[in-house]
């Protein structure tokens, strides 16, 4: 079903593309040998070149290359051999040479597809239009001091990647959805962190409007949001402002717009007639940037698997979509799954992980590579299961455990004598103990009151400690209450 | 003989044996600079007991039996280079008192070499002139002047004006030279020495403060075709901090220059008789194939039909990638900041910007920034690249039949200071005969050839194929043994 927002006049639809800069993970900037690492102190990490200097001259990073390519064949994109960097023209305190080197008329990167999945469980192809390479400007600082703003250049030259859409989605869930994709891909691939706080993703978002069955209106451009909620809020916040223009008789003003994240609302940042002229040109300075076809294929060769065809591969080993789904989103998450359930039953594996384990993490607050229980020790836990040593019931609190003290599940089970009970001899006197208790409802059992045998289950499991076969359980109560 | 006499082959020689020492060689020079400096302004900063410094270096590491190709050999370096410790002025107010903490990589090339470094030679701002009237640090005076009006003060020609008016008033043996659109020709020629431009890509550009990137090319001057070819040699080479320079082996070029001409063929390119060029030059163009044809090379006419249009191109190219390349001196990081209290960043740009350039860069400025503009991209800067390919294509043409190509190097010699200030296209004219050069990436070499009526040299210029300058060299070489150019400049240290 369509996502529309109602209007006086009726219901509208929503129409946004995303621009999104991701900072290419490597050890140097793109044009120059100094580091990137994030958080380092106000200019500790600027090279001659980074600060424009007289006579300084960009070198292309063939790691930042690299990236770029692995980026594009993991966005299914057509991988251009010929590119070409460009000046981006403007005056700003915090870029130093006056001019940004950007690929404009030629991007190391063409078209291809993001697949999303969405809430329903439906998917829906989003199609990239291009990624090209281009570098950060460094960042100024207006809060440190009453009338000088000052300048840090750590992340003046740092690699971005511009990773435009096609205008495809239609609704802030799809917008989130993908990029959560696009972070996703991009973290398995490694070449972005994906860290929005860190600003290593920032979006700009177009928004439209328009009714059912028309064409394009004009669009305003939302930017700079550094959340996935964020741009979620901010396409809802726009999508109604222009429909407000449009109902009260007005017209959308291309312009680029601020989201105020306090406020939830967008404000105007330039009209389109203060938009700046970039004067963009080929950079003389580098020549075209021309790639091997070999090492791109070898590139492709040593490609990690990506979360789309991972996420075949679970459901090929029997596990729900929605499981395959969820253990895929993060790569540390599909690597731990992975590790578990290697010579296990995946399903098993699959439930006890999105089970117990992830709500564990959850009240823990840590991350899947923080875990004190590792890959090993959980599978221990499920061979315990499967050998009958222990059931599932007493499986959870002896997770539950391996959380707060670290232990292996073995040494929990021995040291508290969890071990389950499968001597059908002290399973019957326990049964006849809590028969015998509970004489008046037995009878109501007896008269047709099935549904009481679940009491009895839980009144015998109560008086074992919870340590007795379930399976034994269950069959010796059932012959005891016939 | 006085010491700065020697030719920068003649003091190689007498340093290796022992005749004079690079102290006293460099304590001519630095006394000459003294002496003529107040005068002609060549230099901007002179470097005195740094020099005498790296000297004492010198001869210390030649008595230990260390000796570079240039060790001991006393240069200017144009302040278009940065030098690690030295002011670097480029020839503006805009840089201030900035003194670069990094080496050039051609000057780094000519120290590892054993070069001593006189000073910084002065230059048009930014390397923009063709008469060395546009440097922040005053005008250099050609040491030549007309024999019937000795008075009037002549340009030496630009950007490189104070290295060509250095090496020729022998203040120094030989100098670096970087140029654009003719810069380090036609001040060669207006000061009767040799200048080359290699071709682009040959030396680094790295640690040269950037006029028009794809095409500034560093190249010396010096005071024979032979002596450029030892300088050369020494600064060229590939530089993994330069993407546009040429992984290509550099050979001797020295050697080449006594190859002789016999059996090549020699292009003279009809569309370079230029209506208005003075007869006399003309005469010397003749004159100087006729020496070649006499030493066993043969002429040919050839056609490079797009020639007229070389030019406007260079005059929109040049300035387009100035307009950006400049944009970096606003005042924030380093050199002059021009700012009132409590203006903001665009007043801070709009003064520092205004006070810290002079006239013709602005000039510059204004049409590059013009020509990239959305609406006149496709009009003037997308169509210059495609003449300027259509250029290049002439050549590749003519050199499928000819080894070279002789041409003048400038259409006029050598004129008044106050002339043809009034005029930016006119003074654009001067690089006629070079531009083409530089739009098509080629070796050019300019050759002292003779005098006009006036007792002002004339050069010749010859241009080679990509990366064979060596052929160069060997047509400089022969058209400099048959001028036998021995005229000096009034102006000299000895004199």
């Amino acid at each position: 079903m369509t996502y529309t927002i109602e209007g006086r006049t009726g219901p509208w639809e929503v129409v946004i593309g995303l621009e999104v800069h991701a900072q290419v993970t490597s050890q140097a900037k793109l044009f120059s040998g100094a580091a990137t690492e994030f958080g380092a102190a106000p200019n500790s990490q600027v090279s001659f070149v980074d600060a424009g200097f007289p006579g300084m001259l960009p070198v292309i990073n063939q790691e930042c290359v690299a990236q770029a390519v692995r980026t594009g064949l993991g966005l299914k994109a057509e991988i251009h051999l010929w590119s070409r960097f460009d000046r981006k023209n403007y005056f700003y305190a915090d870029l130093p040479q006056g001019y940004q080197i950007s690929q404009f008329a030629h991007p190391i990167v063409g078209t291809g597809t993001v697949e999303i999945t969405l809430a329903d469980g439906s998917t829906k192809e989003i199609g990239i239009t291009r990624l090209h390479l281009e570098q950060d400007a460094g960042k100024s600082l207006h809060d440190q001091h009453p009338s000088k703003s000052f300048i840090d250049l750590n992340r003046s030259g740092v690699a971005l990647m511009e990773i435009v859409s096609e205008p495809d989605m239609r609704s802030p869930e799809e917008a989130g959805a993908y990029l959560t994709k696009l972070r996703q891909i991009l973290r398995y691939l490694g070449t972005c962190d994906g860290n929005m706080d860190e600003g290593s993703m920032r979006a700009d978002v177009n928004v439209s409007v328009r009714k059912a069955g028309e064409g394009f209106r004009t669009r305003c451009e939302v930017k700079n949001v550094n959340s996935i909620r964020f741009v979620m809020q901010a396409v809802e916040a726009e999508a109604r402002r222009q429909i407000e223009v449009w109902e009260e008789g007005g017209t959308v003003e291309q312009e680029t717009r601020l989201f105020d994240t306090g406020r939830g609302v967008t404000r105007s940042m330039r009209s389109k007639e203060d938009a700046h002229d970039y004067r963009y040109f080929p950079d003389p300075d580098l020549p075209p940037l021309v790639l091997e076809a070999d090492w791109v294929e070898q590139l492709k060769a040593s490609l990690p698997e990506l979360p789309d065809e991972r996420r075949a591969r679970y459901v090929a080993m029997g596990l729900s979509p929605y499981d395959a789904h969820v253990l895929t989103l993060e790569r540390e998450t599909a690597a731990f799954f992975e590790a578990v359930a290697k010579g296990r039953d995946a399903k098993t594996v699959a439930n006890w992980v999105t089970g117990d384990f992830f709500a564990a993490l959850n009240r823990t607050g840590l991350g899947v590579e923080e875990s004190p229980v590792s890959a090993a020790a959980l599978g221990e836990l499920l061979d315990l299961i499967a050998d009958k040593t222990i059931n599932g019931k007493i499986a959870k609190d002896v997770l539950a455990i391996m959380f707060e003290t670290g232990e292996r599940p073995g040494a929990i089970v021995d040291a508290r004598g969890l071990r389950q009970v499968v001597d059908t001899g002290a399973i019957e006197a326990a049964i006849d103990r809590v028969m015998e208790a509970n004489a008046d409802k037995v009878a109501e059992y007896r008269s047709g009151k099935d549904k009481l045998f679940g009491f009895f289950v839980g009144q015998v499991m109560k008086a074992m400690q919870g340590k007795g076969n379930p399976a034994l359980v269950n069959e010796v109560l059932k012959q005891k209450l016939a | 003989m006085h010491p700065t006499d020697f030719t920068l082959r003649g003091a190689i020689d007498a340093l290796n044996e022992g005749i004079i020492s690079s102290v006293e060689l460099t304590t001519a020079h630095l006394d000459a600079i003294a002496a003529l400096n107040p005068r002609l302004n060549a230099y901007i900063t002179v470097t005195g007991e740094q020099a005498l410094e790296q000297a004492r270096a010198s001869d210390a590491r030649r008595k230990e039996g260390v000796a570079g190709p240039l060790e001991g050999v006393p240069l200017a370096i144009k302040d278009l280079f940065c030098t690690a410790g030295t002011l670097t002025t480029a020839g503006s107010r805009i840089l201030g008192r900035f003194t670069p903490p990094y080496e050039s990589t051609v000057s780094g090339n000519l120290l590892r070499d054993g070069a001593v470094f006189l000073g910084k030679a002065n230059l048009d701002e930014f390397a923009m002139g063709s008469s060395n009237t546009t440097s922040a640090s005053g005008p250099v005076e050609n040491p030549w002047s007309r024999a019937n009006d000795p008075d009037t003060r002549l340009v030496p020609g630009g950007s490189s004006g104070g290295s060509a008016a250095a090496v020729a008033a022998r203040l120094a043996l030989g100098a670096t030279a970087t140029d654009t659109g003719g810069s380090i020709r036609q001040p060669a020629a207006f000061c009767g020495i040799a200048g080359i431009k290699p071709t682009y890509g040959r030396c680094s550009r790295f640690g040269i403060v950037a006029f028009a990137s794809s095409l500034d090319q560093a190249g010396p001057v010096a005071r024979t075709v032979e002596d450029c070819a030892i300088l050369l040699k020494s600064m060229a080479g590939f530089d993994p901090k330069d993407s546009t320079s040429a992984d290509v082996p550099v050979p001797d070029f020295a050697a080449a220059c006594a190859r002789g001409v016999k059996g090549l063929r020699i292009g003279v390119p009809k569309e370079y008789r230029l209506e208005g060029t003075p007869p006399e030059i003309e005469a010397l163009w003749e004159q100087g194939l006729e020496w070649l044809r006499a030493q066993g090379a043969e002429t040919v006419e050839i056609s490079l039909p797009h020639t007229k249009y070389a030019l406007p191109t260079y005059y929109i190219v040049a300035p387009a990638e100035a307009s950006s390349n400049l944009a970096r001196y606003d005042g924030v990081r380093f050199g002059l900041r021009v700012t009132e209290q409590g203006s903001d960043l665009r007043d801070l740009y709009e003064r520092t910007r205004a006070q810290g350039f002079g006239a013709e860069v602005r000039r510059r400025i204004l049409i590059g920034t013009y020509v990239l503009s959305a609406g006149y991209y496709d009009a003037y800067y997308l169509k210059a690249q495609k003449i300027r390919a259509l250029i290049k294509r002439d050549f590749d043409e003519a050199f499928g039949k000819v080894d070279a190509i002789v041409t003048p190097a400038t259409p006029s010699a050598a004129f008044g200071m106050d002339e043809k200030q009034d005029d930016p296209v006119k003074m654009y004219l001067n690089d006629v005969f070079t531009v083409t050069a530089n739009l098509a990436g080629l070796p050019g070499l300019a050759v002292p050839a003779g005098l006009d009526a006036q007792g002002l040299p004339l050069g010749l210029q010859v241009i080679g194929k990509s990366f064979d300058e060596e052929t160069v060299f060997a047509v400089g070489a022969a058209i400099e043994q048959a001028a036998n150019f021995t005229a000096l400049p009034r102006l000299r240290a000895g004199a």
